[in-house]
């Protein structure tokens, strides 16, 4: 649901003009440094860029998920690790507190996180529990006013500069299923919290994650999500139907900047006496590329839509995350091919995109459980 | 004390500019528009005018087609209090816009009027220096540094060979080169707000101006397409070619 389009279209050109101006020029550096430096975090939260999800009451702009994803786009157009640095905030560390807080957790973290004084991380994924979410052997038990946490947690997004981290935990050993799960809202720097060293990965590199542990951890009971046990694993569902949808819309956004840095290429490449561009081989590399990025950024656009109508999206979201971070997979390996020799050679920054959007199709749930939502999604509905 | 910004809309600077094929003018449809990045520049600084606690209130003031509304929102969302929008279809050259704002100004009673230097589309470099003339005000043009005291401004200006500082008696038109700030990027949530910022709207008829162009322009050319360069192994070769073909040495 756009709300003025006027508005929103003066907010994705400001955002546009932003990445252009500052971020693009500083792909390379901050994959290099393997951090983004200070000043342009300052000026991501400056711009206002941390609170694009949380309502404005607690002082972030609020957006509908179409406005969202539009601005997402925009933010796709560059390295994912800018992107990533704000992500959480939006996204899978605030939006258990925006959907199924009390007013009191509220209060006390939204205006924080939309303003990028903390950033909010989330901890669901476990060594031994990956999409398999039901399974988490992570616990709280409950003593007197306060829960103790025990268990770790791995390649946990922008754990090293989290400031509270919303954490999948069982507190009812009883119920192995989803239902003996609640979600907390755990402050970084608590004794028995401790954060492993960043991952060291393929790409994505200025973006950090890291094991979280818990070792006899305590939390005050207020820490709850919602104040209710056994709510945790909708919470998580719900947050990641969002979260999806949000990764799906910056796959679009990266492979509109792809395919851009394609045509560019092609047409300035010359071969056999003519630009490569001319040449229909190449011509359809660029043409299937557009067809499947247009095909996705219709999808994402029209599940956002759904959502904002209030409508079921966990198969529609399945559908978008599974097609768009595929077709930016085909994208990027197209770009490599147009851009040829030199798409292997890291000057030209076409391999970091091919590594970094490599994650797309494994984190928030690899293509093969979108596979399983989708099914599910069929079968159920079947079923009647 | 109250600041006076003129926002101009013009083609955006990353645009590649085609010129009509009838030669009348240049290809405007569909093609970005923005903020005449001098004018945004101006905006800049009256914003840290206020922040500085210099300023009470800026107006920012646009002329043209419906459209120029779009150009006073940034303005507002970059800090601007409300805008005045001049409502016109009218061609308006630079005189046409001083006599405006003239109206405007005896209006507002502003301490400080702002403008970019020139426009980046016709590059006219007048409307404040008529503006000036208009107003009977002191003019500090091209500015690279502004000092604002109580009565009076101190103004670096870029001028051939070097910097030149002056003071001018306010109230005074004040004209931005480039280096006088660097313009900020108008933040989200201040851009929802500017929604909620007043514009009014009024023409020029009602302000007692006639806009009427008193130039006509006759042709607009593209610049000629430059020839190829050509690479030289040597510097035998550069010298030569300098002596022979280009007859500059």
């Amino acid at each position: 649901m756009i709300r003025d389009q006027e508005t929103l279209d003066s907010l994705a050109e400001t955002v546009a003009r932003f990445v252009a101006e500052r971020l693009v020029p500083n792909e390379a550096k901050i994959a290099d440094d393997d951090r983004v430096p200070d000043d342009i975090v300052a000026e991501m939260r400056a711009l206002g860029l941390f609170g694009l999800s949380i309502p404005e009451e607690y002082g972030g702009l609020g957006l509908t998920m179409e406005e969202e994803v539009r601005i997402a786009f925009e933010l796709g157009q560059t390295s994912p690790a800018f992107r990533s640095l704000i992500g959480t905030n939006n996204g899978i560390g605030s939006q258990g507190i925006v959907m199924d807080g009390t007013p009191e957790q509220k209060r006390r973290y939204l205006p924080r996180l939309a303003k990028g004084e903390i950033v909010g991380s989330f901890a669901l994924t476990e060594p031994e529990a990956g999409s398999d979410a039901a399974s988490l052997r992570t616990t709280a038990r409950r003593e007197g006013d306060h829960y103790v946490l025990n268990g770790t947690k791995r390649f946990i997004t922008n754990a090293p500069q989290a400031g509270v981290f919303t954490v999948m935990a069982r507190t009812n050993p009883a119920d192995k299923g989803p239902g003996g799960i609640s979600a907390f809202l755990v402050d970084a720097g608590l004794s028995g919290l401790s954060i492993g060293k960043p991952d060291k990965k393929m790409g994505q590199k200025g973006a950090h994650t890291a094991d979280v542990v818990f070792d006899q951890c305590k939390v005050p009971a207020s820490a709850l999500i919602g104040g209710v046990e056994g709510q945790g694993f909708k919470t998580a569902m719900k947050v990641l139907d969002r979260g999806r949808l949000h990764i799906s819309a910056v796959c679009v956004g990266v492979a509109q900047r792809l395919i851009r840095e394609m045509v560019t290429y092609a047409s300035n490449r010359v071969q056999f006496g003519k630009p490569i561009a001319q040449f229909q081989l190449v011509q359809a590399m660029m043409a299937d590329s557009q067809a499947e990025c247009y095909g996705a950024r219709c999808m994402v656009e029209e599940t956002a839509r759904r959502r904002d109508r209030g409508l079921p999206i966990t198969v529609e979201v399945a559908c978008s995350k599974m097609m768009a971070s595929e077709m930016v997979g085909r994208v990027a390996d197209r770009a490599v091919q147009v851009f040829g020799g030199a798409g292997y050679i890291a000057d030209y920054g076409i391999e970091r995109f091919y590594r970094d959007v490599r994650l797309f199709r494994l984190y928030e749930g690899t293509t093969q459980i979108q596979q399983l939502v989708i099914a599910r999604g069929l079968l159920d509905a079947a079923k009647g | 004390m109250k600041v006076l910004v003129a926002v101009k809309r013009v083609v955006d600077y990353n645009v590649k500019i085609r010129v009509k094929s009838d030669n009348t003018g240049v290809e405007t449809a569909n093609v970005k528009m923005s903020m005449n990045p001098f004018d945004e520049i101006g905006v800049e600084e009256a914003v840290r005018l206020k922040e500085a606690g210099k300023a009470t209130e800026i107006v920012a003031v646009s002329m043209g087609p419906q459209a120029c509304q779009e150009t006073i929102r940034t303005a507002l969302a970059m800090g601007a209090d409300r805008g005045i929008l001049v409502l016109t279809d009218a061609e308006l050259q630079p005189l046409a816009v001083a006599k405006i704002l003239k109206v405007l100004c005896d209006k507002e009673q502003p301490g400080l009027v702002i403008l970019g230097k020139q426009a980046i589309d016709d590059d006219c470099n007048q409307t404040g220096q008529m503006l000036a003339a208009l107003l009977d005000w002191p003019q500090a043009t091209f500015a690279s540094k502004l000092e604002l005291g109580v009565s009076d401004a101190r103004v670096t200006r870029e001028i051939d060979g070097g910097l030149e500082t002056i003071t001018v008696t306010l109230p005074a038109v004040l004209t931005t080169d480039l280096r006088l700030n660097e313009p900020r990027y108008a933040s989200l949530p201040n851009i929802m707000k500017a929604k909620k910022k007043p514009i009014d709207t009024v023409d020029p008829a009602s302000l007692g101006v006639d806009v009427a162009p008193r130039l006509s322009t006759l042709k607009v050319n593209e610049p000629a397409k430059r020839q190829a360069g050509v690479k030289v192994a040597t510097v035998a070769d550069l010298v030569a070619k300098l002596k022979t073909e280009a007859k500059v040495i």
